[in-house]
C-alpha cells in the first residue's frame, strides 16, 4: 500500500496511501532511513509506527535512497493529513524503468482495495 | 457485551475483542485527538468490562487482608486504595481498587483477570471458614452494574451540573460518594486510570446508556469542550504516560510488588506482620539487596520500543531487562516505556540500549511518571 511517482531524471518520490494510513492509524514515528543507502527491489527502506503497531516500508524497485522527508522527525502526522502530499516518505533514483511500469496505477489500485 | 455496546458502536467506535469483551479501541477522532482531549477536557471510558464485587460479612477486613497487601484497618470509610492479590510465591495475581464502603469493600478487578479473582477468593473464602466456622464472609459479584470513567480536567465541572444532591468539589481522590446523578444512583469514586483527576461512575446497567449520552450530550463535533467518548488506545498511551501499570504486561504472576516498584501498597504494618500470601518472599525483598529486579521508566532517543525489546548494557552488551510497555507520548512525542532491569540499573539517569528490530538505540532510566499527573487535591 505505497505509492511511486516519478520526478524524472531516474528520481522517484514514495509514500503510503491514503487507504494505508487509514488502516495504520494515528502515525507517530516514521525512521529516518540513511541516504545513500541502495536496495534491490521489496527490501525495507525504512519504518512507520502508528500507536500500535509498527509496519516496513519496502522499495518496489532497484534503488539508491537520494532524499528523506525530514519534516516526518518532527511531525510524523503529515503521514495522516497528506499521505500523497507533505506526507511523503522518501526519494531515491533508479534506473529500472521496466520495474516502475510494471507497478498497478491509480485506477488498478483503486480497483484492489475495493476487492480486498 | 458492555451495556453500552451499541452506543459504542453508533458513534462509529472500531471495536476489537478485549478479554472475552467487544470493546472500542478508537472513535473516529482517532487514539491521539482521544489522548489529548482527555488532558486538555474530558474524556468518557467504558470500563464496564472490568469485575464489580462486594465483600461482605464482619470479618471482611480481616479476610482480604489474607489475600491482599493493603492495610485495610488503616482505610477509613468512604476511602478507596490500589491493591495487589498476591499468590505463595509473592507474584501478583492481579491489581485492584477496594474502597471501604462502610457494610462491605467494594472491589474492581482487571476484566481479563476477572474469572480467575473471583474462583481464587471463593477458594480464600473456603480456606478462611474453614480455619474457623465461625468466620463471616462472602462474596457478592455486582453483574447488573456498569462501570463508566470519566477523566480530565474539566471533568469535575462537567458532572456538577449533573449532581443536584452535593457539591462534589470538596470530594477528595480516592474516596466514593453515593452520588444522585441527573435522578440516577449511582456509586461514584474519585480515581481514574489516566493520571488526570476523574470518576469512576458505578450505575446500574439499565441506566448506562442515559447517563453516558447525558455526558456525552456536553460536547459535539463543532464544540471542543466538554465529555468526548475515548477508546481502549488512548486509555492505553495515557496511563502509560502516567507510569500506571497494565497486569498482564507489566505485571503477572511471576513479578513481585517489590520487583514493580509497588512498595507503597504496603504499609509499615503490614511489613511487619506480613500475613499475606508469599509475604516472606515479600519481606526479604524489601531488604537491602534483596530484590533482583526493578520495574522503572525508559525514555528511549529515537522509535517506540514495544513489548519485549531487549535492554542491554551498553558496555558489555549483555542483556539486562525487558521493555513490557512501550510508546510514543502524545504529550512530550518522546519514545516512553516501561520496562524490569537488573537492580543495579534501576538508578534513575542510568544509560541503557534497548534494541528495536536488532539496531541497540540509546536510552535513559527515567522517573515515572513521564508526564506529570493531576489528580485533585483539596
Amino acid at each position: 500500500h505505497e505509492w511511486v511517482t516519478s520526478l524524472g531524471s531516474q528520481n522517484y518520490r514514495l509514500g503510503i496511501t491514503d487507504f494505508a494510513q487509514k488502516q495504520l492509524g494515528d502515525i507517530v514515528f516514521v525512521e529516518i532511513p540513511q541516504i545513500g543507502a541502495t536496495l534491490s527491489q521489496g527490501q525495507p527502506i525504512t519504518v512507520v509506527e502508528s500507536v500500535k503497531a509498527a509496519s516496513d516500508i519496502y522499495i518496489p524497485m532497484d534503488g539508491s535512497i537520494t532524499t528523506v522527508n525530514q519534516e516526518l522527525e518532527s511531525s510524523p502526522e503529515l503521514v495522516n493529513e497528506e499521505p500523497m502530499g507533505d506526507g511523503w516518505i522518501v526519494e531515491y533514483k533508479s534506473s529500472k524503468t521496466d520495474q516502475f511500469q510494471s507497478l498497478m496505477n491509480k485506477a488498478q489500485y483503486d480497483e484492489y482495495i475495493k476487492e480486498h | 457485551k458492555t451495556a453500552l455496546n451499541e452506543l459504542h458502536k453508533e458513534l462509529g467506535a472500531k471495536m476489537v475483542p478485549f478479554c472475552g469483551w467487544e470493546m472500542p479501541v478508537q472513535y473516529p477522532a482517532g487514539v491521539m485527538k482521544e489522548h489529548l482531549h482527555v488532558r486538555k477536557e474530558s474524556g468518557l471510558f467504558d470500563v464496564s468490562h472490568m469485575g464489580q464485587l462486594r465483600i461482605h460479612g464482619k470479618d471482611r477486613v480481616k479476610f482480604f487482608e489474607s489475600i491482599v497487601v493493603a492495610d485495610l484497618q488503616a482505610l477509613p470509610t468512604g476511602h478507596s486504595k490500589l491493591s495487589v492479590f498476591t499468590n505463595e510465591k509473592g507474584g501478583i495475581i492481579d491489581d485492584t481498587m477496594i474502597t471501604n464502603a462502610g457494610d462491605s469493600l467494594y472491589v474492581v478487578v482487571n476484566a481479563g483477570c476477572a474469572d480467575k479473582d473471583i474462583s481464587h477468593i471463593n477458594e480464600k473464602i473456603k480456606e478462611f471458614k474453614s480455619v474457623n466456622p465461625t468466620h463471616d464472609v462472602s462474596m457478592q459479584l455486582l453483574e447488573d452494574l456498569s462501570l463508566i470513567a470519566i477523566q480530565g480536567p474539566t471533568t469535575e465541572s462537567i458532572l456538577q451540573k449533573f449532581v443536584k444532591d452535593q457539591d462534589i468539589t470538596n470530594m477528595e481522590f480516592m474516596t466514593q460518594r453515593p452520588m444522585t446523578i441527573a435522578g440516577i444512583d449511582c456509586i461514584v469514586t474519585r480515581c481514574g486510570y489516566t493520571g488526570e483527576d476523574g470518576f469512576e461512575i458505578s450505575v446500574p446497567s439499565k441506566q448506562a446508556v442515559r447517563l453516558a449520552e447525558l455526558f456525552l450530550a456536553t460536547s459535539n463535533a463543532s464544540i471542543e469542550s466538554g465529555i468526548k467518548p475515548a477508546g481502549l488506545g488512548a486509555r492505553d498511551s495515557l496511563r502509560l504516560e502516567a507510569g500506571l501499570c497494565l497486569y498482564g504486561h507489566d505485571l503477572n504472576d511471576d513479578i513481585t510488588p517489590i520487583e514493580a516498584s509497588l512498595n507503597w501498597l504496603i504499609s509499615k504494618r503490614r511489613r511487619e506482620e506480613g500475613g499475606f500470601p508469599g509475604a516472606s518472599i515479600i519481606q526479604k525483598q524489601l531488604q537491602k539487596d534483596g530484590c533482583p529486579q526493578k520495574r522503572v521508566g525508559v525514555i528511549i532517543n529515537g522509535a517506540p520500543a514495544r513489548e519485549g525489546c531487549l535492554i542491554l548494557d551498553p558496555s558489555t552488551n549483555q542483556e539486562i531487562g525487558k521493555v513490557t510497555s512501550g510508546t510514543i507520548s502524545p504529550i512530550t512525542r518522546q519514545s516512553i516505556s516501561m520496562a524490569y532491569v537488573k537492580t543495579p540499573f534501576s538508578k534513575i539517569g542510568t544509560q541503557v540500549n534497548v534494541s528495536i528490530r536488532g539496531k541497540p538505540i540509546t536510552a535513559t532510566i527515567s522517573k515515572m511518571p513521564f508526564v506529570p499527573t493531576n489528580y485533585k487535591k483539596l
